[in-house]
């Protein structure tokens, strides 16, 4: 039971917000003493257990190329197809969204969203210019919920779609300790097919719950009694007093 | 035959002139830490050759490493300012190469899976071209490769150096966050040979009664979204439960798929990040950047998604693992 600690270790250390590097050496560290280890033997489970986990690092390869290509504008481009997507609603928006982070996750293409690239620049004020466009200024209540689904959208298709990627860290983790703990054989794209049911489901329910937050806007605040064509009129102005702020 | 060793020795070639370039970066404050940091890396990949082969001793790698969380872990790496293009130039970038950019990215996943489903069955003088079991992984280098020379041309970019500094700028951007996988994958190890999983797997079985497989689907799903919550990472969880249940029990004694039991499970896991602070890039940086009153926002947004994620791979691996 004693060697429960070197968990411990790890939610302590996690919890009071150490180096998580230097977390999971010591809580090693610990455990393998506490197994009865020598110093000796110790060295050497970290030594040949990181030689035969290297695999869960080479994604590394990817990066020279997909940093050239954000030299040359491929975030911005991320950006230009999201803007096209400008004249929906709030929940169709962020649902699109949602799709489109699931599916460029699947293709590894990791960051082209994330809450500091897409959701604060580009997501959250579309959808809450969304919404401004047809119900007018949100109360603070639905303002804060409108950011947090966007938020979500963006972690729900990143978590849900990285894995049907096979070079991704998680995959690689998997079969790295499977195949050095157990001794066997298991592929990363068996592994990556198995996501795939997952990540249809996360697009169903996220979806859904992102669809349904036009009906809850439309029950919450009364629409603008304005007819269709001064609605587009209202659309642009809203949208570019939100793309001033973004660039805030 | 194309050797997976070959890729990961050109993996630690390339960190290795990462960190020579990061001790040149007079920008970098802690350009010496942050060079060392990297280099080190890059010779344990290489020297892990050897290693696995068992014809060098694993305890100086064993230091290494303990050296690399140390500088890490004293805060002793850092990262320099990022030479980049102005937004301005890739804006105009973005507008002449337009969806072609994405040409180039497309290109790894394909080759990646174009080498494990077709390449793998070629053979040159009876020896098959692409190490055997490895063909996956020499897919990602080959595809990385293939994706660097189109984008290259694509881009008419002539100066290697402009795709490596890109690439080290990202690399110093992440920091030691890259090495964690791997760190957590040694501490798996470590704790499966303490007997780690095995006493959780103890306590498991005996609440569990005897032969009851669904049962034990749950409180494998329920326990990697429970320990995520806690550990804030499903990656610290995974090699725990697994050792705990998804092996012994799952896998071994009612004979589950292991490729379901293991991908599903690392996403039941998934469920508890959406609901963990702990989780704070996720979870309570989104907070931060949206301004929110409420720093538990994204996380009630989440939860109802969550838990539904959870009671669906519950579902999935029970009727997929059998």
């Amino acid at each position: 039971m004693l060697v429960l600690l070197g968990v411990l270790v790890v939610v302590l250390g996690f919890a009071t917000k150490r180096n998580p590097l230097l977390v999971v050496a010591i809580s090693g560290i610990v455990t393998a003493g506490i197994d009865g280890q020598s110093p000796n033997e110790i060295l050497t489970t970290f030594g040949s257990s990181f030689a035969t986990s290297r695999s869960v690092t080479v994604f590394v390869i990817t990066l020279p190329v997909i940093g050239l290509l954000e030299r040359y504008g491929l975030r911005e481009q991320g950006r230009i197809l999201i803007t096209r997507l400008a004249r929906l609603t709030t929940g169709r928006l962020l649902a699109l969204y949602l799709l489109l982070r699931q599916v460029t996750a699947a293709f590894g293409l990791m960051s082209i969203g994330g809450p500091a690239q897409t959701v604060r620049p580009l997501i959250a004020p579309m959808a809450e210019g969304a919404a401004e466009r047809r119900y007018g200024k949100l109360p603070d209540k639905v303002r804060e919920r409108v950011r947090s689904m966007a938020a979500s959208a963006d972690n729900v298709g990143a978590f849900f779609g990285e894995d049907i990627f096979l070079a991704v860290g998680s995959i690689l983790l998997i079969t790295g300790f499977a195949n050095a703990t157990y001794h066997t054989h298991l592929e990363p794209l068996k592994l990556a097919l198995w996501a795939i049911p997952s990540a249809v489901c996360a697009l169903i329910i996220h979806g859904g719950r992102l669809l349904h937050q036009d009906r809850r806007l439309a029950r919450e605040l009364k629409p603008l009694t304005t007819g269709t064509t001064t609605d587009t009129t209202t659309g642009t102005t809203t949208g570019a007093g939100t793309s001033e702020e973004a660039g805030a | 035959m194309i050797k997976a060793e070959w890729f990961y020795w050109l993996v630690g070639a390339v960190f290795i002139v990462m960190a020579l370039q990061m001790f040149r970066d007079t920008t970098n404050p802690k350009r010496y830490g942050t060079g060392a940091f990297w280099g080190l890396l890059g010779i344990c990949f290489v020297y892990s050759t050897w290693v696995v082969n068992k014809q060098a001793p694993a305890q100086p790698l064993g230091v290494a490493v303990l050296v690399i969380a140390a500088l890490a872990g004293f805060g002793l790496t850092g990262r320099g300012t990022a030479e980049g293009t102005a937004p301005e130039q890739r804006e105009a970038s973005a507008a002449r190469y337009g969806n072609k950019l994405f040409i180039p990215a497309l290109c790894i996943p394909v080759v990646a899976v174009l080498c494990s489903v077709l390449v793998k069955r070629w053979h040159i003088n009876g020896m098959p071209l692409l190490e055997k079991d490895s063909e996956t992984l020499l897919g990602l280098g080959i595809g990385s490769l293939v994706a660097l020379v189109v984008g290259m041309i694509l881009l008419r970019e002539r100066r290697v150096s402009v795709p490596l500094h890109a690439g080290r700028s990202m690399l110093e951007s992440m920091g030691w966050a890259l090495v964690l996988p791997q760190m957590l994958a040694i501490l798996g190890a470590i704790f499966a040979t303490a007997g780690v999983g095995d006493q959780i797997g103890k306590i498991t079985t005996h609440l569990l009664p005897d032969g009851q497989k669904y049962t034990a689907v749950a409180v494998y799903c329920i326990g990697m979204a429970l320990f995520t919550v806690i550990m804030g990472n499903a990656f610290a969880a995974f090699p725990v439960m697994t050792a705990a249940v998804g092996w012994p029990v799952l896998i071994e004694q009612a004979h589950a798929n292991p490729a379901v039991v293991l991908a599903v499970g690392m996403l039941a896991g998934f469920c508890g990040t959406l609901l963990t602070p702990m989780a704070a890039n996720f979870n309570l940086v989104p907070a931060a950047l949206l301004e929110l009153k409420d720093t538990y926002g994204p996380i009630k947004a989440q939860a109802p998604t969550a838990v539904a994620m959870l009671a669906c791979s519950i579902a999935i691996m029970s009727v997929f693992a059998f």
